[in-house]
Formats: structure tokens, sequence, C-alpha cells
């Protein structure tokens, strides 16, 4: 035992470690040094009250991210000298990858700029230091699942130029609006942003289910990136919590305005989740928990314990919680149904639902899907089938804050749109929701500069008049390749072909083929 | 409200009418069909006249749905930007004080969607 | 109105040991089986102390090694050198 003693206790080393590495300036004022620490109005007294409660040291993070980095790059390598790509459940499944790789690891590259960044804007060391290793994360994030998803580039189309797509794309202006946003905001705000509401409240239904989703349909690689990732999240996430307690601590003046930041980025985050929602209900050929359990398990019971917890410092649960909750009935369908009528303008494909896939929809939606979705998709299933393969050819109305088509519903009746309108100096602004338009009320300058891609394409900014243009020229897909109905398209045929046990000759007639 | 910053803040809204070289945005509703799953975006110029905006863009931007056939927008009930509105066919959209960014939302009524599921 | 804090772990070998081990301290916890990952579930709280995994494991065991297999978690976390609480006041 008396060789262990020797060993510093856990605490101990976190603090010479972490606290004392720092030192108190001399000949430069601490307000010059840390300048944005205080325009956003949190009073933070004192720093030292910051709890780690991973207390986290460099050489121990460096020695598990390195152990976890080596299980990792193991089960690529596997996957792909095992052609792990055949052993999926269907070639769809592969499209909610092509989505991922564009509209979320591009978010993951974002996430490190924004940690590298409010990293430094901190006076205090236990908060520099966390960001510092979540900004490590967030880059490894972004490495590893261009790295897992760079073997499916090899074999199916839609793969080949994420990052320039998430610039410019329709849809992904989503995502990249959402953390556009919270980058651009102070240092305090952006860790409510994604530290609390994104990581702690939201990232569950992003990570835990899909994933869990991503090994029942047979995808060893992103299952795998999916849950090292999330071994990260658990201490980002413990961060997040930590955080809004800290400020909540510090002063009671920090207490409205923490409130206001949850309000919006619960809003904001819900909406981008309506993405992940069409993942899971449409995209995964086996289906582990619908989109509505997930919302119950990782947001109501979870998000109810942890606002529970949170009521002693005057935070009350977010608002408009209550619709979210509603739409969980609604949101996947929505937007499964937005991008199989948009699907000439996306880097995937997308496609009608299976008899059986319909059959566990109205299962799982018991109240919504037969009543309100059920018909439309039958009809597309007919048109289809009768060779009128169903594309809206016009472009739809955008909301100005979360940048989603207005295509959602009012919570009390799901047969008409929850549409606002606002005039603003002058200018008329469109939202899809009160939460969206509360939002824009409260900062309006920031949101009227939103780069809206339809009004882009139609004030010429898209390297074209006409879609078809812009698809090709200024996203970068392969018109009748990459996008539009799945069946038929090349990677339908390569998967028949992979089924049939075909084997290919050569890596170039990989993607050539059919 | 309005934006905390570290500086003094000042945006220029990205829409304004002038950047749209001489069009202008209109933006229409169809509800009860919302098998088309968000309000249309059009390109419009100002000084055509309602009725062609009926006959050219919109019967065309509806004609994907089995209930296009049946509606007769001329005579269905309008709201613009979500006030009562009775539009002059034959006047421009501009004199039928349409502007920039505005809303139309038309009502077909007897016209219920796909299977009546408001689809 | 029920506060459930929960862990995931990936399912894999280490986690078999880390159920043993949260499941003999604390017999009230529902541990769900989902593809690829097991998720433990607990009414307020819920520990990991490191001295039962060291028996569990028959070796040494550093509370810090979880991370390398946790997924998830839900509930404000205490953790020293002898253990890992999730709990909600």
């Amino acid at each position: 035992m008396a060789i262990k003693n020797k060993k510093l206790n856990l605490k101990d080393k976190y603090q010479y470690l972490t606290r004392d590495m720092a030192w108190e300036p001399t000949y430069q004022k601490k307000e010059d040094i840390y300048p944005d620490e205080r325009f956003e109005g949190i009073k933070i007294t004192d720093w030292s009250q910051w709890e780690d409660p991973f207390r986290l040291t460099m050489d121990a993070y460096w020695k598990y991210q390195a152990e976890k980095e080596k299980k990792l790059y193991a089960i690529f390598d596997a996957f792909a000298q095992n052609n792990g790509h055949q052993n999926i459940s269907d070639a769809r499944y592969v499209n909610s990858l092509k989505l991922f790789l564009s509209g979320v690891s591009p978010l993951e590259y974002a996430a490190f700029q924004g940690y590298a960044r409010v990293g430094r804007q901190f006076s205090g060391a236990g908060a520099r230091v966390a960001c510092q290793m979540q900004a490590i994360d967030e880059l490894r994030h972004s490495q590893t699942q261009q790295h897992a998803m760079s073997h499916y580039n090899k074999h199916f189309n839609g793969l080949h130029d994420a990052a320039h797509q998430h610039d410019r794309i329709w849809f992904l202006s989503v995502p990249k609006s959402f953390f556009d946003d919270a980058r651009s905001a102070g240092p305090f705000e952006f860790l409510t942003a994604i530290s609390f509401s994104f990581e702690y409240v939201l990232t569950n239904l992003l990570f835990v289910p899909f994933m869990s989703g991503a090994a029942y349909n047979g995808d060893m690689a992103t299952v795998t990136f999916g849950f090292s990732a999330q071994s990260d999240e658990a201490r980002h996430m413990t961060l997040g919590l930590e955080v809004i307690k800290f400020i909540l601590e510090q002063h009671e003046d920090n207490v409205p305005i923490i409130q206001r930041w949850i309000d919006k980025w619960f809003w904001r985050g819900f909406r981008l989740l309506s993405l992940v929602g069409m993942m899971m209900d449409y995209m995964l050929p086996n289906k582990v928990m619908s989109w509505a359990e997930a919302w119950e398990v990782y947001y109501e019971q979870n998000g109810g314990a942890l606002f529970k917890d949170l009521e002693r410092y005057g935070i009350r649960p977010p608002k408009y919680q209550d619709v979210a909750n509603a739409a969980k009935n609604h949101v996947s369908h929505q937007a499964w149904s937005t991008f199989y009528q948009y699907s000439q303008a996306t880097n995937f494909h997308t496609w009608m639902p299976e008899e059986e896939e319909m059959a566990w929809l109205s299962e799982k939606y018991p109240e919504t899907f037969d009543k309100y979705y059920r018909a439309r998709f039958e009809h597309w299933d007919k048109e289809h089938k009768e060779g009128r393969r169903f594309y809206n050819n016009t472009l739809p109305q955008l909301c100005q804050v979360c940048q989603i088509p207005v295509i959602f519903t009012e919570k009390d009746d799901p047969t008409v749109f929850s549409h606002r309108q606002i005039k603003h100096e002058g200018e008329r602004y469109h939202f899809c929701s009160d939460g969206c338009c509360d939002i824009f009320k409260n900062e309006p300058e920031k949101y009227i500069q939103a780069w809206l891609p339809v009004h882009q394409i139609y004030q010429g900014n898209c390297g074209g008049a006409d879609v078809a243009t812009v698809v090709e020229k200024y996203y970068h897909i392969n018109p009748g390749v990459d996008n539009m109905e799945y069946h038929g398209s090349p990677d339908h045929q390569r998967w028949l072909d992979i089924k049939g046990l075909k084997p290919l000759k050569s890596n170039s007639e990989k993607k050539s083929a059919a | 409200m309005s934006v905390n910053a570290i500086s003094e803040y000042h945006a220029e809204p990205k829409d304004r009418v002038e950047n749209f070289n001489g069009m202008q945005l209109l933006y229409v509703y169809w509800p009860k069909h919302l098998m088309f799953c968000a309000p249309f975006a059009l390109l419009v110029a100002p000084d055509m006249t309602f009725g062609a905006f009926v006959d050219e863009l919109l019967k065309p931007a509806v004609a994907g749905h089995p209930d296009s056939e049946k509606a007769d927008f001329l005579n269905a009930q309008w709201l613009l930007n979500d006030e009562a509105f009775t539009p002059d066919p034959a006047a421009t959209l501009i004199d039928n004080g349409i502007d920039h960014k505005s809303m139309l939302t038309v009502t077909t009524p007897g016209l219920e969607g796909i299977q009546g599921s408001a689809s | 109105m029920s506060q459930k804090v929960f862990i995931a772990f990936q399912d894999n070998d280490n986690a078999r040991y880390l159920v043993d081990a949260v499941m003999q301290d604390n017999p009230e916890a529902e541990v769900q089986y989902q593809p690829a990952m097991i998720r433990i579930e607990a009414e307020k709280r819920l520990v990991i102390n490191r001295e039962t995994m060291e028996e569990t494991l028959g070796r040494e065991w550093d509370v810090q090694e979880m991370l390398i297999d946790v997924i998830s978690i839900g509930g404000n976390v205490d953790e020293d050198d002898d253990h890992f609480i999730l709990q909600w006041n």
C-alpha cells in the first residue's frame, strides 16, 4: 500500500495539473487579457467554484483517447478488409450516412473551432482546460467520421464532396446556420447553446438510438465511430450541466439571461433534430425504436429529470416544450415528405416506405400516421409505379431563423402549417413557428442577414437560373446518379449486384457500374 | 431587443427587393394540400397580372396534385398577408397590393386533399 | 414525477463486468439491452464503486477507465478515486 500512497489522488492531481498551471497576471489587466468575458451580461464572481467532475488531466486524456483511437481504427480496418458494406441491411441505409457526412460531420468541425475560440476567452483555468479538451475531441470526431465513411465512398455515390456541399446545399444551411448562430454569439451563450442545450439536452437523440440503429443495420464502422465519439460526449454532457449550474450559482442576474438562451437553443436544437427523426423512422431499414419513442426517453424522461433538478435555480423547462412534445408524432413524416419531393436537389436518394414499413409506422404512430400521412405516401407510391414519380417543381418558403422550409403544422391542428409572419423595419419576414419568430424578435439584426438558399438562388447567386444547373454546378451533385429516387438508381443496381454475389473487378468499376 | 455585441452591431437585410433584379418574391399557400410540403416561394415580375400569375405560375406549381384540375383559383377564397383579399385578375400584382415577400393563401372549398387527408 | 439517472455502455467485454458491478451495488437499477449498447437506469441515484469493480474484474481498476466504454449519462456526476456517482437532487 505504501507504493499506492505515492500516487496523487484524483483531486490533487487535477489541482496541480490544471488550476496550478495558471497564474495571476501582473503587468496586464485581466479585463484586457479576456476582453470578451463581460459583454453578454453574465456575472462571474469566483472562477475557482468551477467544477470538473471528471477531473480529467491532460496526461490521462491522451492515455484514454489513444486507447479509444486504437480500438476504433482496428475496427475500421477490419470493416474495410472484410467488405463490411456488403453486410449492411440494405443499401438504402447508406443514404443516412450521406446525410450524416454532409450535415453532421462538418458540425463537429465547427464545434472544434467554437471550443478553440471560447477556450481562449474565459479567465478561469478550469473552463479553459475543459474547452481545450473538448476542442480536440470535436476535431477527432470530424476526422473519425470522415475516415469511417470513406469506405462507403468507394462503393456508393453521393459521398464525394461533403465539405463543399455543407456550405451550399439548401437543406444543409439548416445545420450550418445553427452552428454559425452559436459560434457568432458570445462565449457564455456558446456554452449554453452547445454544451448544455445541444450536448446535454439533445445529442443523445442523435448519437444513442441512431447509432444503436446503425449496429442493427450491420454497419460496424458507423456504430463504432458513433459510440467512440459518444464516449467523449459523456464528458461534454457533464461539462454542459456543470457550466449551467456554475453560471446560475454565480449571480442571480444570470438566471433570466440563461433562461432566454435555454429557450432559444432548445427550440433551435429541436428543429435541427427533425433531420434525425427522419433518419430513424425512414432511413434505417431495420428499426430499433421510433423517433417518438426516442423523444420520450431522451427528452421527456431525461430532460424532465434535468429541468426538475434545475428548478432550484429558478430555471423552468424550455418555452414551447409542449409544442415540441406534441410534434414528436409528426416531424419525421413531415421531414421525409419534404426530402422525398425535393430529392432532385439532395445528395442522397429517397423512396417511399415498403408495405411492412408503413405498417410499422402505423403501429408506432397510431394517432397520426394513418390519419395524416398514409394517403399521401400511398398516392406517391402509386404515382411512382405508374411512371410519374412525384417531384415538387417549385421552391419552398423557408423559415428566416431555422431555415427549414415552412413544413411544420399547428400543435392543435396538424392540417394547418404553423406559418408566422411579421414586418420589421419595412421588410416582411416569415417563420415556421412561434419559437423561431420569438428568436427573431429578440435579435432581429442577426437574422435579417440570413443566407436563405431559396432566396439566394432567386437572386442569381448560386451559379444558375434553374434548379438543374444549381444542383449540378453549384452543389456538385451528379444528376440522376447521386440524387432522386433510390429505386433504379446506380446505388440500387450496385446493391442488387452485390447481393447477387457478382464480384466487381476493379475500384473504378465499383463506382461506374450500372 | 437587439444583439448584444462586443462593438456596435449593424446589419443589412439580405433579401431586399433591390437584390432580385427587378423581380420580387411571392409565397403561396394552398391549405388542405399539404402534399406540397411548404408554401411555394415564387419569383414574380411585379407588373405581371394576377390572372397571368394564376395561369403561368400557380397552376403549373400545383399540377402534380389530383385536386388541381378541380381547383377554380380565380373564384376561390384568398388571403393576402393573413387578411381577406379579393384579387383583380386584370390588374398587376403590385396594383393588387402584393408587394415583395407577400404571402397569399388560397382556400378552395370542397377540396380536402388526397382522400380528404388534407394532403 | 420520476427522476431517472442513467448510464449507457458499449455492449462489449468490459461492459459485462461494469454491469455486474453496478447491479451488485444498485440492485434496484434496471438494465436495458439494445443493439450494441447496454443502458442502466435508476431512480435518482446510481453508484459505481471501484472496490466492487476490482473484485468483479480480479484486478486493479481506475475509475477513469470507464471513460473508454461509456456512451452517455444523465444526472449530476460526482467522481473521485473510489466511486462514480450519478444523481439528481
